[in-house]
């Protein structure tokens, strides 16, 4: 830990500069208690003067240089490396409920490959009347449709079932993304290939080393999963799986199978590694749970947070933060600022849609003293976002995945917030 | 997709008419799969051993097959090195705190190692290993898990015969009955606890990545376009046709090195500038005995020397750390240090 304790000074420091610079503005900017004339206001600033650049400057824009901090993060001793690794969302800076993919979390087995939509091949094989070859050319000619998902890493909070131990949200909750998928359902292909009535699950498997493959109950697969090849109305980025993933709503991210190349149906389920050796959770007394595909409904408050301090002392505060359920569709996050002993109920930004992120805000008068910052969602099949002592009680500390948690901020007098646990 | 469940009624009605089981060819897009294609792509093994190739590998072949190919990350005895998965051992610890998860202490299935062997091993070298050297492998990892005998013999033929020792130790997910208590309409607003304390604090474990790194390094993007751009006298000089046949060569390499702007130690150290370098000098690189000693002895990593080492290196220098098999054909090796050379600091 010696080692470890210098390495959190920067972010410190950055959030006393970043504190201090908000003071400074206060005295020599707020509108109200302004002392002098504001110079950015009377001087005619560079860009008020010059010109900007041309619209052949950005064939294809990424965002502005202000915002480099907005980007994925790693945990570097999480794995071995980077190449069978995972990032991280920087939720704490991002509002409304799409994500933007060019900083929506990657996770890959065997790294994120390039492959050509030319190259691109789809079998679907198994307990079929006719197995079928598809290009992607082939994949664009079906019936599509648009629906937004989010997709969770199983593992999403998983580093906090032992105790507090990573601090901001990005690294506790970054491990979901939320985008507009268009693509084809994967029921209109295996209709085309004719499903026997011996076949009661898919095996799914990607095109990279790793293949990634999982079994999928047919049920779910002639249900809502879909084949896509579009997200947030773009190609799909590489590292999500260009030119075609699996979007599987509502279920863990590891089934989402990137660069999807096979669907076979069968009798039974393949019982892959990611299905057995990972992605199973362990019991208290040794026994692991398998199959747990759903993720249960969970919350967090996303500002403020560790990385998102509050810079501008007491008066009005945005609460915000988001809140999903792959049972369904979110109907309410309550907000607690004592750390759970009494909730106020959250204004959800717009009603929750089904298996998508909900963006909740309270709207909050701080009057500067420290709070626990905790919410609590709740979904349309009734289903309440638990302690994370309530879920101890039924699955003790061994397990690694569906970690939905109530996440606790302690937000200090000065703003600044740190991930605890409390009684 | 409104229309479609009227039109595949209709479709339903008609085949069933013919007899035929089938919705099959609703819009008649795509074409047969071959049946050389789905062999090729179906490989995938069921638990019932559904899937298995006919053949046999020995836990002795095993051995040595483990130690060139598995080795650099599962360690020798399958015992993991650094992060990388362990392999064998944590029998008895899945109630313990921090379980050893291992093919021999939690798989269930046997079929899984050897299909995932099969299909995704060896890391960066995938879909390499024979049926029999998948057995063989397979054996050795049963071995080092002290479920089979050193003479044990692993075919299809006898496949179903190993026992699992955790092949009971799974349920079904039953969230919705042991958690059916998390369900309840009307969660409590007020006067929920009596009092609150904090118990635990992220700031004292003090594992968070600090966060000036992340924003420092350059956006994945720019690194992309800053790697394959060489020094202009560089291009001069390498035939980039060459160049680029490396780069695909270098996919072999890549799960252990890496190169380029940012390029950090792996499992290998870092290559940039490798060629005409002298051995052993990458900085914070732990290299074994006999690569320090090559160094001592100056070694200089000139293209005949590299050549003979990249053709096999465990040949070329008894003890290197270095696992992998080697570049059969001259072309790819030549195509590789041509690449090597394109990153020349």
């Amino acid at each position: 830990m010696s080692e470890s304790s210098p390495k959190n000074a920067p972010s410190r420091r950055q959030f006393l500069t970043g504190a201090a610079a908000a003071g400074a503005g206060a005295v020599a900017g707020g509108a109200a208690g302004a002392t002098g004339p504001d110079p950015l206001i009377t001087e005619v600033q560079d860009w008020a003067r010059a010109t900007g650049d041309g619209v052949d400057a950005t064939p294809y824009g990424l965002p502005i240089q202000y915002e480099s901090d907005v980007v994925r993060r790693n945990v570097e001793w999480l794995t071995a490396d980077t190449i069978s690794s995972i990032n991280f969302t920087p939720i704490h800076a991002l509002d409304g409920t799409i994500t933007p993919q060019g900083c929506a979390f990657e996770r890959h087995h065997s790294g994120a490959i390039e492959l050509r939509k030319q190259d691109y091949r789809l079998m679907i094989n198994g307990l079929v009347d006719q197995p079928l070859v598809f290009t992607y050319e082939d994949l664009e000619r079906f019936p599509r449709e648009n629906r937004i998902y989010f997709c969770e890493c199983a593992a999403n909070t998983g580093m906090e079932w032992a105790g507090s131990q990573l601090n901001g949200a990005q690294f506790t909750h970054g491990m979901i993304h939320n985008m507009e998928y268009s693509g084809v359902p994967l029921r209109t292909l295996l209709e085309e290939a004719g499903v026997q009535a011996q076949g009661k699950w898919v095996y799914v498997e990607g095109a990279d080393a790793s293949s990634n493959g999982r079994s999928i109950p047919l049920e779910k697969a002639m249900d809502d999963v879909l084949v896509a090849f579009k997200a947030n109305g773009e190609a799909l980025r590489k590292e999500h799986g260009y030119p075609v993933r699996l979007v599987v709503p509502g279920w863990e991210g590891n089934m989402w199978v990137k660069w999807l190349r096979r669907v076979e149906v069968m009798e039974g389920p393949v019982e892959s590694r990611e299905e057995t050796s990972k992605y199973t959770d362990t019991l208290a007394d040794g026994t692991s749970r398998k199959w747990t595909w759903v993720m249960d409904a969970k919350s967090v408050v996303t500002s403020p947070s560790p990385q998102a301090p509050i810079t501008h002392g007491p008066g009005p505060l945005v609460i915000t933060g988001l809140a999903w359920s792959g049972r369904g569709a979110i109907t309410g996050v309550d907000v607690s600022v004592d750390g759970g002993k009494t909730w106020m109920p959250a204004r959800l930004a717009a009603p929750g849609t089904d298996k998508a992120l909900t963006r909740f805000y309270l709207d909050y008068d701080w009057d500067g003293s420290e709070m626990l910052l905790q919410s609590r969602a709740r979904d349309g099949s009734g289903y309440v976002q638990p302690s994370k002592a309530q879920l101890r009680e039924v699955r003790g500390e061994n397990s690694i995945y569906h970690n939905n948690c109530i996440q606790t901020w302690w937000v200090k007098a000065n703003g600044e917030a740190e991930n605890v646990e409390v009684s | 997709m409104s229309k479609c469940p009227e039109f595949l009624t209709a479709a339903a009605l008609a085949s069933a008419l013919v007899a035929g089981p089938a919705l099959a060819n609703v819009f008649g897009l795509g074409r047969p799969a071959l049946p050389e294609e789905i062999a090729a792509w179906d490989l995938d093994v069921s638990p019932d051993g559904t899937g298995l190739p006919a053949g046999s590998g020995s836990v002795e072949d095993g051995e040595m097959l483990f130690a060139e190919a598995c080795s650099i990350c599962h360690g020798d005895f399958a015992e993991g090195v650094d992060n990388w998965p362990k392999l064998a051992g944590g029998e008895g610890t899945l109630a313990d705190k921090d379980p050893l998860k291992t093919v021999g202490s939690y798989w269930p299935y046997l079929s899984t190692a050897w299909d995932y062997v099969h299909r995704s091993m060896p890391f960066g070298d995938a879909q390499t290993l024979s049926a029999d050297d998948t057995y063989a492998i397979v054996a050795y990892i049963l071995y080092s898990n002290d479920l089979v005998e050193d003479n044990f013999v692993l075919s299809n033929e006898n496949f179903l015969s190993v026992e699992m020792p955790n092949a009971d130790g799974f349920i079904l997910d039953d969230r919705e009955q042991t958690e059916a208590h998390f369900w309840t309409d009307a969660p409590c607003m007020e006067n929920c606890k009596d009092s609150v304390e904090i118990t635990m604090r992220a700031m004292v474990l003090d594992v968070t990545p600090d966060e000036g790194d992340a924003a420092a390094e350059p956006a994945p993007v720019q690194d992309v376009k800053a790697e394959p751009a060489p020094a202009p006298e560089q291009t001069a000089a390498l035939d980039p046709e060459l160049v680029a046949k490396g780069e695909k060569t270098f996919k072999k390499c890549k799960a252990c090195h890496q190169v380029g702007n940012g390029a950090k130690n792996k499992t290998g150290p870092t290559l940039n500038g490798i060629v005409g370098a002298a051995a052993g000098q990458v900085h914070g690189f732990k290299y074994s005995k006999v690569m320090k000693a090559a160094a001592e002895d100056g070694l200089i990593w000139d293209e005949t020397e590299l050549t003979a080492f990249l053709a096999k290196p465990k040949g070329y220098m008894k003890g290197t750390r270095m696992s992998f098999a080697g570049l059969k054909k001259d072309a790819d090796i030549e195509a590789v240090i041509a690449y090597l050379k394109s990153f020349p600091e």
